[in-house]
């Protein structure tokens, strides 16, 4: 069972003063195996703060990030999961489910994390999950309206993958969880 | 020598000892012959040790300290009568024979003890007897030990309330006059001792050196004195009153009257000590009294400072004690008492008289916490007291000036009650500009950390002045002193800060966003890029909740309007076109271009596009910002709505000519065909345009022809088949969407070509492309099975 969190979007100080406090006491360090990250964080101290959760961590460049040597795109192997990482400014229409999907299969990964909306999503496409863990930070955007913070928790175990996303409504986080297994018929060719 | 002088004053004191041992030894004989003549000999013998004059105080005290335990096995003798026939009263007589007067003192005050123990006599007869006796030993080493043998030996034999030796004559008076008496005795031999020749060891020290050294050993002594002050605060029977009336004007009395620093300085801190708070508090007016007689050197500063601590803490210790704080006025008696000390202390360094007011300001903080008009009234005292118009420089008095400003902020958890506080900013000015700024992010986290609003203009106006120093460049500030770590988490710091300026009313929102750009445009081009985004976004929210409103108020000055907004909004990004930080300038116009459009304000819209377009002409220059600046124009204008026909085309063709001019190939081929989404909008009827998203398609397909050709020219190999793959890929996303232009020919066509290079290209392999073109074939495939409408699209074309 490994732990992956997934967030970003979070946009300090342009946006947000911080992470909401909520969510600030539920991360703590340890209990993370991994973090990716999709971006837009935007100063350095906030990756500080991300390493301090969990050092093995993974981050594509948004469009305000200050450090300019995260790459665009990112793809690493979690246990029997090939995973692909973008901020997503870059695929047109933004948050368009069939464009992404089509960076998934350029990726050529099993899961497709992505941002830029300030909107969490989680799709089956194809055999994959293309999941947007929204706005960390509550961020403005030009997209969405009313932006609540969230987060995603992935569980990876085995063939199944269980999605926690983390929501913050009203000051209360909400919990919802999505369960994907991959089929071994989408099994890739191994490179 | 000196060192002669050490090895001299040990070699005295083992002298000594073996004199005590030796005589003790024919005094245990004695003892245990029950022979009460040697005994006295022998005991008198051994406590003539203690007349040298030649031990420091340390030494004698050890001396001392083994004649004490001899003393007590005595004691033990004089109780039992039955060992030696004599009673008490003829031993009291008896003991008086001894030759030398301290030897005799010392056994007085043993057998004095058991005579109180024995009732035989009323207690203070006897104390008062032993305390005016020991005045004949008038050498201050030698008689402040024997007084406090006196002390020691009468102790637990007071006649205080409740104890046994209390009753008939005897009351707590006596007891209390019989310590105050022998306190007072004390003080005087320990006063004079710093008159005293001290013990031969001038040598080849210096007076200076020499006085010191002295003083020092004088120091050590202290406690033999105060231990009184402690024993009367143990007395049952001291309560308020009799403290009010008898002990606390004597002690003072005599603090008073030694005129000795280190005696006042001592004894005022050991009173404030040992008696409680209580006391203190209902006798604050006759202690403060004291306080500007002291000798003009006693650092009266620490004693006061301790005791409002002190009374700080027992205010904080029951909110029941508060109203005696009320009663007594004891703010405004700490208060003028503070101006007077610092009146008379004319030679009082500026660190004391700030620290003074630092103890004020805590104590009124837990004892008046509503009094804001006492808090301000603390810094203006405090401000008078600071050289006008200077910053203030001695670093310990810069430390209490923090502590003074950071004590409202711990207190309130709020600033804005800081805010309210005229004489705060007057105090701030007073500080160096280093540490202005670090007050000033002081303020900010205090800010952050309780997640404090700040909800009108006036008050953000107050907030920008305090914070001045990491607004703008003050007077005297160059730029090699900065520290840009620093810079940047100070700028990050205002940054957040400026989340916290907030009202729900949008008229007050609009006045302070204004309030804000009005400080922050001061602040220069390195300040300005972390500034204005928080404030656009700032402004954004401001839009958002405006949207929908009806554009016309009427009888405002500056009605609280989307355009107003934008009109800001304009400004504020402009300042950053000019330092020059163009992309992020970009980046808000295209923001605030959508908000417009949001709004359904085209000219606005369209405005706030042609920035974007200008500064990506002239000012972007790097090809790699240059494609995420395209990207980003193009993600934004594809999600417009308000255009017309004739704006969005004019802004399209611009988008589509950047995109193919870009500097790379690759990156030309991918904006291209991103520009295909500008003429075909899935959730806007009016933006169907199947010709043109065929011809970027087109132009992409030529340009990756062109990019491949070039790949093979320079290095001899076959170029990106990916960015075929890519457009492969766009044409069935069109081709679903019921692009009529996007045939399955088309695709078939593409699909045969791709495999096609990707076969050429045996030698030289490309494992991305070849992945990604079999999970494109895949997909084909998928949807092909998917049967329905899409897998009947699908069934023409061949995998």
């Amino acid at each position: 069972m490994v732990l992956v969190l997934a967030l970003g979007d979070l946009h300090i100080p342009h946006r947000a003063p911080d992470l909401p406090a909520k969510f600030k006491s539920m991360l703590v360090p340890g209990k993370i195996q991994h973090i990716i990250c999709t971006g837009n964080l935007c100063i350095k101290e906030v990756h500080d703060y991300l390493k301090t959760l969990c050092p093995d961590l993974h981050i594509a460049r948004g469009e305000y990030d200050e450090e300019t040597r995260y790459p665009e795109t990112k793809t690493l192997t979690i246990g029997q999961f090939k995973l692909g990482l973008c901020h997503g400014h870059q695929v047109i229409p933004w948050g368009d489910l069939d464009s992404l999907a089509m960076l998934q299969r350029q990726l050529d990964v099993d899961i497709l994390v992505t941002g830029h909306t300030h909107q969490f999503t989680a799709y089956k496409h194809e055999g994959g999950v293309v999941i947007n863990p929204g706005s960390a930070s509550g961020a403005y955007s030009s997209i969405t309206y009313d932006v609540n913070p969230s987060f995603v928790l992935m569980d990876i175990d085995g063939l199944r993958v269980v999605v926690y996303v983390y929501e913050l409504i009203d000051g209360e986080v909400k919990v919802d969880k999505i369960d994907f297994k991959k089929t071994t018929a989408a099994t890739h060719s191994a490179h | 020598m000196l060192l002669d002088g050490i090895e001299d004053e040990d070699k005295w004191l083992a002298e000594g000892i073996a004199g005590i041992q030796h005589h003790a030894f024919y005094m245990h004989r004695a003892l245990d012959a029950n022979n009460l003549r040697d005994a006295l000999k022998y005991s008198a013998q051994m406590l003539s040790e203690l007349r040298t004059s030649r031990l420091s105080p340390h030494k004698y005290y050890e001396l001392y300290m083994r004649a004490f335990d001899e003393l007590r096995k005595l004691e033990m003798f004089f109780k039992d009568e039955s060992r030696h026939g004599v009673s008490i009263i003829d031993l009291y007589e008896l003991v008086q024979h001894a030759g030398n007067i301290l030897p005799r003192l010392y056994l007085l005050c043993t057998v004095g003890s058991v005579y109180i123990k024995s009732k035989e006599a009323p207690a203070k007869d006897v104390l008062k007897d032993l305390v005016e006796m020991c005045r004949a030993v008038q050498h201050p080493i030698r008689g402040l030990f024997l007084r406090s043998y006196l002390s020691q030996v009468s102790r637990d034999k007071l006649p205080d309330l409740g104890s046994e030796y209390e009753g008939g004559s005897d009351t707590v008076t006596d007891a209390v006059d019989f310590v105050l008496q022998n306190f007072t005795e004390m003080n005087k031999l320990w006063v004079r001792m710093q008159y005293q020749a001290f013990f031969g060891l001038s040598g080849l020290q210096g007076p200076g050196r020499a006085r010191e050294k002295h003083e020092k050993e004088r120091s050590e002594l202290r406690d033999l004195v105060g231990k009184n002050l402690l024993v009367l605060s143990q007395i049952e029977g001291v309560e308020l009153q009799m403290y009010k009336d008898t002990v606390l004007p004597r002690v003072l009395e005599q603090v008073i009257n030694c005129k000795d620093e280190l005696a006042q300085y001592y004894l005022m801190d050991c009173l404030i000590q040992v008696f409680p708070d209580e006391y203190h508090l209902q006798t604050l007016e006759t202690l403060l009294g004291a306080c500007p007689q002291l000798q003009p050197t006693v650092d009266i500063k620490t004693v006061l400072s301790q005791l409002m601590d002190r009374l700080s803490n027992y205010a904080a210790s029951s909110t029941d004690v508060l109203p005696e704080f009320l009663q007594v006025e004891a703010f405004a008696k700490l208060s003028s008492a503070i101006g007077r000390v610092i009146e008379a202390q004319v030679d009082m360094p500026i660190v004391g008289a700030i620290s003074l007011y630092v103890s004020l300001l805590t104590f009124t903080l837990r004892v008046h916490p509503d009094r804001l008009d006492y808090v301000d009234q603390v810094l203006g005292a405090c401000v008078r007291k600071l050289p006008g118009n200077t910053k203030v420089e001695d670093k310990r008095a810069i430390k209490q000036v923090v502590a003074l400003l950071s004590a409202p902020l711990e207190k309130y958890n709020d600033i804005v009650t800081a805010l309210t506080l005229s004489n705060y900013p007057r105090v701030m000015d007073h500080l160096d500009n280093g540490t202005n700024k670090v007050m000033a992010m002081v303020i900010i986290q205090s800010i952050m950390k309780n997640d404090s609003c700040i909800s009108t203009a006036d008050k953000v106006e107050v907030l920008f002045e305090l914070i001045k120093g990491l607004i703008k460049d003050l007077d005297g500030t160059s730029d090699d002193e900065l520290d840009e770590e620093d810079f940047h988490d100070e700028q990050n710091s205002v940054a957040r800060l400026i989340h916290m300026l907030y009202n729900d009313d949008p008229e007050e929102m609009l006045k302070i966003i204004c309030t804000v750009k009005k400080h922050i445009m001061n602040g220069g081009p390195k300040r300005l890029p972390f500034t204005v985004p928080p404030l656009v976004f700032s402004a954004l929210g401001l839009v958002r909740q405006l949207q929908g409103q009806d554009g016309e108020v009427v009888g405002e000055d500056m009605p609280a309007t989307p355009k107003t907004v934008f009109q800001f909004l304009n400004q504020t990004v402009d300042a950053l076109s000019s330092i020059p930080s163009p992309e992020l300038a970009l980046r808000l116009y295209l923001h605030c271009a959508e908000a417009a459009n949001d709004c359904d304000l085209e000219p606005v819209a369209y405005e706030f596009f042609t920035q974007a377009f200008v500064l990506y002409e002239e000012e972007i220059a790097d090809s790699k910002a240059q494609v995420t600046a395209i990207h980003l124009i193009i993600g934004a204008l594809q999600r417009m709505n308000v255009f017309g026909t004739e704006n969005r085309d004019t802004l399209t063709h611009k988008a589509t000519g950047y995109s193919a001019k870009l500097l790379k190939k690759p990156d030309q081929c991918r904006a291209v065909y991103a520009c295909s989404h500008l003429f075909w909008v899935d959730d806007q009827d009016g933006v169907k345009d199947g010709e043109r998203v065929l011809l970027c398609l087109k132009r992409a397909l030529r340009i990756a022809n062109a990019a491949q050709q070039m790949a093979s020219v320079t290095r001899g190999s076959s170029g990106p088949v990916t960015l075929f793959v890519e457009i492969l890929n766009k044409y069935l996303y069109f081709f679903e969407k019921g692009n009529p232009q996007i045939t399955s020919a088309a695709i078939q066509g593409l699909v045969e070509l791709i495999t096609t290079e990707l076969q050429s290209d045996s030698s030289n392999v490309k494992p991305a492309s070849d992945a990604f073109f079999a999970s494109t074939l895949r997909y084909i495939q998928f949807q092909k099975q998917k049967g329905g409408a899409m897998g009947e699209k699908y069934a023409s074309i061949k995998v």
